[in-house]
């Protein structure tokens, strides 16, 4: 509950790492946090529970990178992409797996979480990605 | 709410745009500032100017932050209050704003709003990292989405909801690349064909390299003053009548909408209603151009066309020189370039030469009315400013 675990960035990248896509629930107003917030925006409770959200979406919109920054640059050129997920939350992640020719708008995608791995000093945090559902 | 001026501009000034080797981004804005000093004989800085807000992005560039004071310094005006306003690529939208609270507050009747970034020295790749931290660490960067990879994500949303394709952005950079031949100042003062645009390598698909605004160093700077002061200064002052500054998610995945700016429209609808006035009274508009699809949000955010329609804007020819509604007069962050602390005033300098009848080649005969709009990060900010030249 919301005394032992914080409702973080930091906390929901280590649910990532146990393969679970974690969501703050406002325990006062019910807004859906992802990522999860200490503070509710709506009606600044801070009081959460923690929802397990489904990693199964469909593709809003997409890009492939060919410019990277210098520690991604032995990736490109990589697709990256908005997926709305089933219960209408966003997240933004790579797209792999999938021939870049072949990736539609509206298409379904589901999350993975044992994903790429681009050299980073910090934050050392897993990195999912998305892939075809 | 009646399109009050809420302060004055008395002078301006802005480096030339480009390359500056060996320059270091204080030396480049003292010669803005001495050019907006010349320009205005009858102000004495030491004696006048009361405080300054200078707008710029990164420590990285130069391993250089607190610009504010590094700026008063070389514009020979130590002492005053100088602080440095940080709003990613509307850091200097943001000055302009900061320094009309000044004005109006009361506390200063003339201050000094600008801008700079010495950027041409660092490699793309370190650009594109610096630049990227203006938008979401843990979900954007963390994930390898650049910059110009989240306005692509827009570009893609929008070709897919309304048609919108490569072709029209493209005209976008043809359009300003010419403009930016005619103005001296610009990074890149030559046309380019709509073929090299369409053809050249790609950066974030659908967004290619002249879909790209430039990596420019430069300085901008506006000296504002009380209205009542103004004439004491200059014959031809020009009235700030509306001012609007809006935040935004910085994760572009929280928004609601993936094909405009919810911070522009608040911006912009600010400052109709402080101006009292409408899309189409604007004659002369600066938008942020930092990729060709922005400048094509930027015409339905701004309400100069229908959702949806940018794309037959751009095809009209209504927006180039001599249509109904030229945009980007100065080549924008397209071809006079992008030192993306110096971008907002700078789009303030190219408005105040057309009202004053000082736009050379590049003059939008008889324009009085005119707008910039100042994008910061992939929409967490936006300034939208209105300006009224004397009739």
């Amino acid at each position: 509950m919301s005394t032992q675990v914080p409702f973080t960035i930091e906390q929901f990248y280590k649910f990532m790492s146990q393969s679970k896509l974690m969501a703050g629930k406002c325990a006062k107003c019910g807004k859906i946090h992802l990522p999860p917030r200490p503070i509710c925006d709506n009606c600044y409770s801070t009081e959460f529970t923690w929802t397990e959200i489904s990693g199964k979406g469909k593709l809003l919109t997409y890009t492939v990178i060919h410019v990277a920054p210098p520690q991604f640059q032995a990736l490109a050129p990589y697709a990256v992409g908005i997926v709305q997920l089933e219960n209408g939350l966003k997240l933004p992640g790579m797209i792999s797996s999938v021939p870049q020719e072949q990736i539609k708008i509206g298409m379904e995608l589901a999350i993975d979480f044992k994903a790429c791995s681009a050299g980073q000093t910090w934050p050392q945090w897993q990195r999912y990605c998305f892939r075809t559902a | 709410m009646n399109g009050k001026p809420l302060v004055s501009i008395i002078s301006a000034g802005l480096s030339k745009f480009g390359k500056h080797e060996g320059l270091y981004a204080r030396e480049i804005f003292s010669y803005a500032a001495k050019e907006a000093f010349d320009r205005c004989p009858k102000l004495e800085p030491k004696r006048d100017v009361k405080a300054m807000f200078i707008g710029h992005m990164g420590e990285a560039y130069e391993h250089q932050g607190h610009m504010g004071s590094a700026a008063a310094d070389w514009s020979g005006l130590l002492g005053i209050p100088a602080t440095r306003t940080e709003a990613a690529c509307a850091s200097s939208g943001a000055a302009l704003r900061s320094g009309i609270y000044a004005v109006l507050s009361g506390l200063a009747d003339i201050v000094i709003v600008g801008g700079v970034e010495k950027m041409t020295h660092r490699s793309t790749a370190e650009v594109t990292e610096y630049l990227a931290m203006a938008s979401d660490y843990p979900f954007e960067q963390f994930h390898g989405i650049t910059f110009p990879g989240l306005f692509a994500l827009m570009a893609t949303a929008h070709m897919h909801a309304y048609g919108t394709t490569q072709e029209h952005m493209a005209k976008v950079a043809v359009k300003n690349h010419h403009n930016a031949s005619l103005n001296p100042k610009a990074h890149m003062q030559k046309e380019v064909a709509l073929e090299t645009v369409l053809s050249s390598k790609p950066v974030a698909w659908p967004l290619k390299v002249y879909d790209c605004s430039l990596i420019t160093d430069g300085a901008s700077c506006i000296v504002l003053a009380k209205p009542e002061l103004a004439k004491k200064y200059t014959d031809q002052p020009v009235q700030i009548i509306g001012s609007g500054q809006a935040s935004d998610s910085i994760g572009l995945y929280e928004r609601k909408s993936l094909t405009s700016l919810q911070s522009a429209k608040t911006a912009a609808k600010t400052a109709y209603e402080m101006a009292a006035l409408k899309p189409s009274d604007i004659q002369v508009a600066e938008v942020h151009d930092c990729f060709t699809y922005v400048e094509l949000m930027s015409y339905e955010d701004l309400g100069f066309c229908p959702v949806g329609k940018s794309g037959q804007l751009i095809d009209s020819g209504e927006t180039q020189l001599g249509g109904r509604l030229p945009v980007n007069t100065s080549g924008g962050l397209k071809a006079k370039g992008h030192p993306v602390g110096a971008t907002g005033t700078a789009q303030t300098y190219e408005i105040y030469l057309q009202l004053t009848g000082q736009a050379d080649r590049r003059q939008v005969k008889d324009a009085k009315v005119g707008l910039s709009h100042n994008v910061g990060g992939s929409g967490a900010t936006a300034a939208v400013h209105i300006y009224r030249g004397e009739a």
